[in-house]
C-alpha cells in the first residue's frame, strides 16, 4: 500500500469510536451517507455559538460575519470543483433538489412535446423521477440508454440515441448501486458536438476524485454535501453562467428577488435568483470546513488509497464460494455490490450488523438497475478514505461465516 | 459468531427458509392476492381454497429475506383448518407480538409463530414478519389486489 495517512484520519471522525452491539463500528454504508469530521462538527457548533445571524439581511456585526463565512464557503466550494465564478454555485437541499431545479426551470422553459431526454440504465431514482415528472408536464420523451452485464454504459447505443429530438442528457457519473464511473467527458462531447447540453449527477463521484467542471466542459453538476463528509440539507447545482442567467427562476420568496411589488418582482442576480428562503447557513459553512479537510488530504491521495480498498475487497470477495458481484465496470470506484446464493440482502445486512459492520441492503433507489439483474435487492459494501484493509477483513469473514449458519 | 442474533434467527427460520411449507402456486385458488415490500423487494403471492368460511388450504409462491420466507411458511401452515375470524384474530395477535405493543402477550396464543416474536427488537425487519399477514387479511377481506407494506 502507498502510505495513506489513515490512522490519522480516522482519528479526526469521532463516530468511527463508536461499538455497535458491543463491536467496533465498521462502517460501510458511505455511500448513502459519509461520516463527519471534527472539522465540520466544530465549525458548524462554531458557527451557533459565535456567528450566526440570518444573511443578506442585516447590517448589524453578526449578519456581515455570518454572511462572509457563508459566502466564503461557496467560494471553497467554486474551488473544489473548478467552477469559473461562485454565480455558478447554487446552493440547493441537496443532489435531489439541484436535478428537480434543473428540470423545473430550464427543463420546463426549453422542452416541447415529442423533444428527448437522454439517461442511462443505472441511474439512480433522482435521475429518473424528475425528467418523469418533466415529460408528463411537457410532453418530451424519456429515453434510456442501455449498459451491459459488467455495468458499464453502452456508448455506441448511448451515440444512436442521441438525436435531433434530443434537448438534454442527465448522466450519472458514477453509480452508486455499481459503483461505475462512466466516461462522462467522452459522454459530454458526443452531446456538444450536437449541441446538446449535459447535466452530470455527481452526488456518488464527488467525494472519490477531483472533478474539475471545466475541464469536464458539463453544463450542469449536481452533488450533495451529506455524501462529501459534510452535513445534510445542503447542495449544490454547479451550472454554466450563460444556460443559469436564461433560466427562469425555480421558487419564489426572498432573497431570490431585488424588488417586489404587487405589480411585478425582478429577480435577484446569480446565483441568488435560485436561492429563496433561508438556506441552511451554518451547515454551508460547515460543507466549506469539509472541503477544506479534504484539500488537506488531497482528491487525488484519495482516490488512489480507496482504489487499493476497492481491489483488496473485490479480490477477497472473489474468493468467497456463493457470492456474485454485481458490477464489474473497468472503471470503478470504491462500492461493492454483490449477492450471496439463498441468501437475502436484508439477512445479510441484519447479520454483519450483529457484527458491528454497516452496510447498505435494498434497491439503492435504483430499481431499474436491479430488474436488469434479475435480482430484489443487492448488498452493498460501499468505502470511504477511513476505512481500512482490517475493515474489509471483519466483513469478509462475516459473509463467510454467515453463508456458514444459513448453510 | 451470531450469538446475539438467536432470538432473531431460530433454527425453525432456518429450517422454514431452506424447505418453505405450501410452496406451490395453486390452481383452484378461490382467493389469490400479492404481497409487495417495496423497501426490500420481497415480493409475496398468497393463495386460499375457502371452504364456506373455513380455510381449506393455503399456499404461496415469491421470494424474500428469511425472515418473510419463514414468516409466510408458518402462517399457511397455521391458518388451514381456521375460520376467516380464527385467523383475522390470529393475525392482530400476531401483529401485536411483532410490533412489541404488548409486551405481556401470551406466546402460547400463537404457537409456533412465536419464533417470529424476535422481530420486535429489530425495527427494520418488521416488515419482513408482518408482509405474509397483511396479505392474509387482504385476501380474507377479498381484496382482489396487490398489497404493499408501505
Amino acid at each position: 500500500m502507498t502510505h495513506f495517512p489513515v490512522e490519522k484520519i480516522r482519528l479526526d471522525f469521532p463516530i468511527l469510536e463508536e461499538k455497535i452491539r458491543n463491536k467496533p463500528l465498521v462502517y460501510l454504508d458511505n455511500a448513502a451517507s459519509c461520516q463527519k469530521p471534527n472539522a465540520v462538527i466544530d465549525t458548524i457548533s462554531h458557527v451557533y455559538r459565535h456567528d450566526y445571524a440570518n444573511v443578506h439581511r442585516g447590517v448589524h456585526t453578526l449578519s456581515v460575519r455570518s454572511t462572509d463565512k457563508f459566502e466564503s464557503a461557496r467560494e471553497k466550494i467554486r474551488a473544489f470543483i473548478n467552477a469559473d465564478s461562485t454565480k455558478e454555485i447554487i446552493i440547493t437541499k441537496g443532489t435531489t433538489e439541484s436535478i428537480n431545479l434543473v428540470a423545473q426551470t430550464y427543463g420546463k422553459a426549453n422542452l416541447k412535446p415529442g423533444d428527448e431526454i437522454l439517461i442511462t440504465a443505472m441511474e439512480h431514482h433522482s435521475n429518473i423521477v424528475p425528467w418523469q415528472m418533466l415529460c408528463e408536464q411537457t410532453g418530451a420523451i424519456l429515453k434510456v440508454a442501455p449498459i451491459n452485464q459488467q455495468g458499464e454504459l453502452i456508448v455506441t447505443e448511448f451515440e444512436k440515441l442521441l438525436g435531433d429530438k434530443t434537448r438534454l442528457v442527465a448522466v450519472v457519473h458514477m453509480s452508486n448501486a455499481l459503483g461505475t464511473i462512466n466516461p462522462v467527458k467522452n459522454i459530454i462531447d458526443l452531446a456538444h458536438s450536437r449541441s446538446i447540453p449535459v447535466l452530470l449527477d455527481g452526488a456518488q463521484a464527488i467525494p472519490h476524485m477531483a472533478v474539475d467542471v471545466q475541464a469536464l466542459d458539463c453544463d450542469f453538476y449536481a452533488f450533495s454535501g451529506h455524501k462529501l463528509y459534510g452535513p445534510s440539507g445542503v447542495g449544490i447545482l454547479y451550472g454554466k453562467r450563460a444556460l443559469l442567467e436564461a433560466m427562469p427562476p425555480y421558487q419564489g420568496g426572498g432573497d431570490m428577488i431585488r424588488k417586489v411589488t404587487f405589480e411585478e418582482t425582478e429577480y435577484n442576480s446569480l446565483p441568488y435568483k435560485f436561492e429563496a428562503g433561508t438556506p441552511s447557513i451554518a451547515d454551508v459553512i460547515g460543507l466549506g470546513a469539509a472541503i477544506e479537510y479534504l484539500n488537506d488530504i488531497g482528491m487525488d491521495a484519495i482516490a488512489a488509497y480507496e482504489a487499493e480498498l476497492l481491489n483488496y475487497a473485490t479480490e477477497k470477495a472473489k474468493q468467497i464460494k456463493g457470492l456474485r458481484i454485481i458490477g464489474e465496470a473497468a472503471e470503478k470506484g470504491a462500492i461493492l455490490s454483490f449477492v450471496l446464493d439463498r441468501i437475502h440482502p436484508h439477512d445479510i445486512g441484519t447479520m454483519l450488523d450483529s457484527l458491528g459492520v454497516a452496510i447498505r441492503a435494498g434497491h439503492h433507489c435504483a430499481m431499474p438497475v436491479m430488474d436488469f439483474y434479475e435480482v430484489p435487492a443487492t448488498a452493498r459494501a460501499s468505502f470511504a478514505m477511513y476505512n481500512t484493509q482490517q475493515e474489509i477483513d471483519v466483513l469478509m469473514n462475516g459473509i463467510e461465516s454467515l453463508i456458514e449458519v444459513f448453510g | 459468531m451470531f450469538d446475539d442474533l438467536r432470538d432473531l434467527y431460530q433454527e425453525v427460520i432456518f429450517d422454514h427458509n431452506r424447505n418453505p411449507r405450501n410452496f406451490r402456486v395453486m390452481d383452484n385458488a378461490d382467493r389469490k392476492v400479492e404481497g409487495f415490500n417495496p423497501l426490500c423487494g420481497d415480493r409475496l403471492t398468497l393463495y386460499l381454497k375457502m371452504s364456506g368460511d373455513v380455510i381449506e388450504d393455503a399456499s404461496f409462491q415469491g421470494s424474500g429475506c428469511a425472515i418473510s420466507t419463514a414468516s409466510v411458511s408458518l402462517m399457511t401452515e397455521i391458518i388451514k383448518g381456521k375460520t376467516e375470524a380464527e385467523a383475522e384474530a390470529l393475525f392482530k395477535t400476531f401483529h401485536e407480538m411483532t410490533t412489541g405493543k404488548d409486551e405481556a402477550i401470551q406466546l402460547e396464543a400463537v404457537g409456533k409463530l412465536a419464533v417470529l416474536a424476535g422481530v420486535r427488537e429489530y425495527p427494520a425487519r418488521v416488515k419482513c414478519a408482518t408482509l405474509a399477514w397483511h396479505t392474509l387479511d387482504a385476501a380474507l377481506k377479498n381484496e382482489q389486489k396487490s398489497i404493499s407494506t408501505e
